[in-house]
């Protein structure tokens, strides 16, 4: 019975809590059970709620009982990565900069989730400040992959991946600069959709860089994908550029799109994503990906996409620069950890000192990227050059999406890799991002659906589809499409394959 | 902590230098909330009760703007003959300071809201001086520290400091001059009318409280100075802390006799901030500027770019009320005032307490008396702004209005306004309280004018011989006992009816 409630997906959980078949505080409790299962060794979680989620889930039961119009989500448990704040729990953003800070507001996010009846479990690890594609630079432990417990899950957002895959919960919240929801998505055997730029609002996102941050659904179905999207997603006055335009009907074209059928959709490959450095596994699941596309009835064309190649370096300056300036306000003065405060030392020393201890090497390595390229004499040459392929970016995605009506590329380059593997080689670390970061660069929507499994070491691959800003639905339509096309291929979701896990108590 | 300076005598400095200023004048809005956040923007208050996520820079907050300040900031521009930008952006101006809650400052910098403007500004002897405006732009304040412990209530030497965020995200114009030259000997007094003229600008704009003293109108003062020979301009100073008009003045022509002496004497000016001290009129060192600050400003991208239409722009330009240059052209002429007593009118700071007198039914000239003549003097006795002295022209048109029915003499009248400042209330209640009503009982009088007759009967017999003109000392001594109160003309009445 609880086995059957943690594999259940969000949607069904909606319809049998919504019937009275199961209560959204049964519902509730096997997930938490779960958690206590196995996130021992899974670590996708941070701090779980169990009491607000239990209040949460008995609050959707009364409501239900008392025959009260209910959201095609209430009652389905959500885990919420921990960079978006929380009313009265815990938000790390997984740094020890922020350890024990309690934020006295919820995330607009948040918000909405509470407002739709969905449950939060809890927030879920991830690399310290967002920055990392392995959730390695977490000041709390690695989350392990549930596919292979010695492998990354992918990053930043590992944690609200892993915890799909690992069943603790069924749907989670992300948030993607460089491609923190798809990448984790790809090498957990998830869907993970980061919006248009403006469709969620940031408020209450912990920031990392602002320009490129999305908060975004993360589910096991592109359906459930679809719903989630829809409690997020809208205009928040809040949010200064979050975008005054209704939301793209991500649910009715996951339906649409469930029918099979994709005749008169055109799909451009990215002719850049390829070639050196992409594991043949991957490709090979890719090829297979666009061959079924085609079989549904789209019509597949290449499109190079030149300035792509240099979407990278260009990330690399914008993100950290962005960075350098939002992450100065962790100074120990009006929350977070106070390194130093001795009476003796000056608060120039005790904010010096709280830094030092509290941000990770990755993070300092950001900040001090991000420092050099605005400084004076040297902005034009780095933050203002990115910020001019940033323009050729967006010129290639219109030129593109002038001839096709999506584009589709591997999510990344490879399947997870094990922990500690490219610690040490920040570059290797970066190159997970290679395909995602255009998305973020030109802030139009992109998500990642699994293509099934590598046929070198059996993990799961990502297969992105990338659609015009506010046209979120037709990636959705063209995913749906696929995924029940893989399914029928495989005989199987792809999630199924997932093993079991040891029960290692948390 | 006091340091000696060698100054030069400044009819020597005009004589060797051209001074060169550059003022930067903060103006803190007052619109209802904050420039991003919804947090009261009311000055004072229990520290750190008005504010929120947003101005304490809690991580994920963000800020949304205040379409007032904008609409200010728009009005400020077009009033100080600006144009005004059809597409601008925020950007961050990165440094560590606590009271800054994001350790940046969210302003603008490259593309402010309005540039390119002017003002002219009315000199004491009446004459115009163009000051031009390079800029005005939006930016948010910071909090406040108080510095515990130390002599000076700086930082240094501090024990510990107390922040306040009160004020954290207020709303501020930021208006900077292009380099003023050509003012010669007059340097100190063009600093002081240009902010005398900016604050009036912006009371008259109803967009600011344009207090100094509360800190709602802020000025920075760069002088430097020029041999006479130069062509280039010299190192300037930025003096902080120059917190009135007379501040100003002093400040910069304090700075011209230091920075002179000290170039005379082969010495060079160092760019840095310098202190302004009130009680001793004197400026003193304090950030060095050893590197230049690098403020890594970059594109706010949590703000989108401000693109006020221009039709928005012309609707604006359609609410600026008239300008108090304006007024004084069309007083002067409604009033017929010659240039001199227009000046006195302007230099007493009192054009609008005078027409608002005159809107409550007294005479221009009647008011200009009161204002001009008698009130400025008890302001400046008193050590206020004579529009804070805290009488209004209502109760000074009554007091006119009590003086021409004949119920106060002016002797009288004068009495009423010192308990008016003295707050004592309303001039009815005071004129009750110390009982200073015109004594018109004839039966009173004549028995005050018998005995005034009956101790100086010399006179009295003159009187009674026609010479009328000695009148005037019984009348002296009648106003005497009875301590004022008795209308002289009156008296004059009484005495020669008692005598023919």
């Amino acid at each position: 019975m609880t086995a059957d409630l943690t594999r259940a997906t969000a949607a069904e959980l909606a319809a049998r809590i919504a019937n009275r078949e199961v209560s959204a505080v049964e519902v509730a409790q096997a997930h938490l059970d779960r958690i206590g299962e196995v996130d021992g060794a899974v670590n996708a979680f941070l701090h779980v709620d169990t009491e607000g989620a239990l209040n949460a889930a008995r609050k959707v039961d009364e409501d239900i009982a008392a025959g009260a119009h209910v959201g095609p989500l209430a009652g389905v448990p959500i885990a919420l990565k921990d960079v978006l704040t929380t009313e009265g729990v815990p938000t790390t953003v997984g740094s020890k900069i922020l350890e024990g800070w309690i934020p006295p507001y919820d995330a607009t996010v948040t918000r909405r989730l509470k407002e739709a009846g969905l449950v939060i479990l809890g927030k879920t690890n991830m690399d310290e400040f967002a920055m990392g594609s392995s959730t390695e630079n977490s000041a709390y432990g690695p989350t392990r992959n549930p596919w292979d417990t010695d492998r990354i899950p992918g990053g930043s957002g590992g944690g609200s991946a892993a915890a799909l895959a690992a069943f603790e919960a069924p749907l989670s919240i992300g948030t993607d600069t460089g491609g923190s929801i798809r990448q984790p998505g790809a090498v957990t055997g998830t869907v993970g959709v980061k919006p248009t730029y403006g469709g969620v609002s940031r408020y209450g996102l912990v920031a990392f860089s602002s320009s490129l941050d999305q908060a975004g659904p993360c589910a096991r179905t592109v359906l459930d994908a679809a719903l989630l999207h829809e409690v997020i997603a809208g205009y928040d006055p809040m949010d200064s550029t979050s975008i005054d335009a209704p939301v793209p009907p991500v649910v009715a074209a996951a339906r649409e799109g469930a029918n099979g059928d994709l005749s008169g959709v055109r799909v451009g490959v990215v002719t850049q994503f390829s070639g050196e450095g992409y594991q043949p596994g991957v490709l090979r699941s890719f090829e297979a990906a666009v061959a079924q596309l085609k079989q549904l009835g789209a019509e597949v064309v290449e499109v190079s996409c030149p300035s792509f190649d240099y979407a990278l370096p260009a990330y690399y300056l914008i993100a950290p620069s962005e960075a350098s300036s939002n992450l100065a306000r962790f100074d120990a003065m009006r929350y977070g950890i106070r390194v130093g405060d001795d009476g003796t030392r000056s608060a120039e020393e005790v904010m010096s000192l709280t830094r030092e201890a509290g941000f990770g090497p990755e993070v300092k390595r950001r900040i001090m990227i991000g420092t050099y390229a605005l400084s004076s004499g040297y902005y034009d040459a780095y933050y203002g050059s990115a910020q001019k392929v940033r323009t050729l970016i967006s010129r290639d995605f219109d030129a593109a999406f002038a001839t096709v009506d999506v584009l589709v590329s591997p999510t990344t380059p490879t399947t997870a890799f094990p922990i500690g593997e490219r610690t040490n080689d920040p570059m290797a670390m970066y190159k997970a991002d290679l395909c995602t970061i255009p998305a973020n660069l030109a802030g139009n929507a992109a998500m990642s659906v699994p293509s099934g499994l590598s046929d070198e070491d059996g993990l799961p691959v990502g297969l992105q589809i990338m659609a015009p800003a506010l046209q979120d639905h037709r990636m959705y339509r063209v995913a749906a499409a696929y995924e029940v096309a893989r399914d029928a291929a495989l005989g199987a979701p792809v999630i199924s394959g997932v093993p079991q896990l040891a029960g290692v108590a948390r | 902590m006091t340091s000696v300076h060698e100054l030069m005598d400044y009819a020597e400095v005009i004589e060797r230098f051209d001074p060169v200023l550059g003022l930067e004048v903060h103006v803190e809005l007052h619109t209802n909330t904050k420039m991003f956040c919804g947090c009261a923007n009311v000055f004072g208050g229990e520290p750190n009760t008005q504010v929120c996520p947003v101005c304490l820079g809690m991580p994920g907050a963000l800020p949304a703007l205040n379409g007032k300040a904008v609409e200010s900031a728009i009005r400020i521009g077009l009033a100080l003959n600006c144009e005004i930008a059809e597409w601008c952006r925020f950007a961050r101006k990165n440094y560590f300071y606590p009271d800054m809650p994001k350790n940046f400052q969210t302003s603008q910098y490259d593309e402010p809201i309005a540039f390119n403007g002017y003002l002219d500004v009315t000199l004491d002897d009446g004459s115009l001086f163009r000051v031009e405006i390079e800029r005005a732009h939006m930016e948010e304040d910071t909090g406040k520290s108080l510095h515990v412990g130390g002599a000076t209530g700086r930082i240094h030497g501090a024990e510990h400091s107390l922040l306040d965020y009160n004020r954290a995200g207020v709303p501020l114009i930021e208006i900077v001059t292009k380099p003023i030259t050509g003012t010669g000997e007059r340097a100190p007094e063009v600093a002081r009318a240009y902010v005398t003229a900016l604050r009036d600008l912006l009371k008259a704009l109803d967009v600011s409280d344009v207090r100094m003293d509360q800190g709602s109108l802020r000025c920075d003062a760069n002088v430097s100075l020029m041999a006479k020979d130069a062509t280039e301009f010299g190192t300037r100073t930025e003096t902080k802390n120059v917190n009135s008009l007379r501040s100003v003045e002093r400040a910069v022509r304090f700075e011209m006799t230091r920075q002179a002496a000290l170039l005379a004497s082969g010495g060079e000016i160092t760019q840095e901030t310098r202190h302004f001290d009130e009680s001793t009129g004197s400026t003193s060192s304090g950030r060095t500027k050893e590197t230049a600050e690098d403020y890594r400003y970059f594109p706010e991208p949590d703000l989108v770019p401000i693109a006020p239409s221009r039709e928005w722009v012309e609707e604006l330009r359609g609410t600026l009320p008239e300008l108090p240059w304006e007024r004084r052209k069309r007083v002067q002429q409604e009033w017929s005032l010659t240039d001199a007593e227009l000046r006195d009118l302007v230099n007493a700071g009192a054009v609008d307490l005078v027409t608002a007198t005159v809107d409550a039914g007294a005479t221009h000239a009647e008011a200009r008396s009161w204002w001009v003549a008698y009130l400025t003097k008890e302001a400046n006795a008193r050590g206020v702004e004579l529009a804070e002295l805290g009488i209004t022209p209502a109760q000074i048109a009554r007091v006119i209005a009590l003086v021409n029915s004949g119920e106060l003499t002016n002797k009288l009248a004068r009495e009423v306004v010192t308990g008016v400042l003295d707050g004592e209330g309303e001039p009815e209640a005071v004129i009750e309280a110390r009982g200073l009503k015109v004594v018109s009982d004839d039966s009173a009088l004549e028995k005050a004018v018998d005995e005034a007759l009956a101790a100086q009967p010399d006179v009295a017999a003159k009187i009674r011989d026609g010479k009328v003109a000695a009148a005037g000392a019984i009348v002296g001594a009648v106003m005497k006992a009875t301590k004022g109160q008795a209308d002289a003309k009156r008296v004059r009445e009484l005495i020669i009816a008692r005598c023919s």
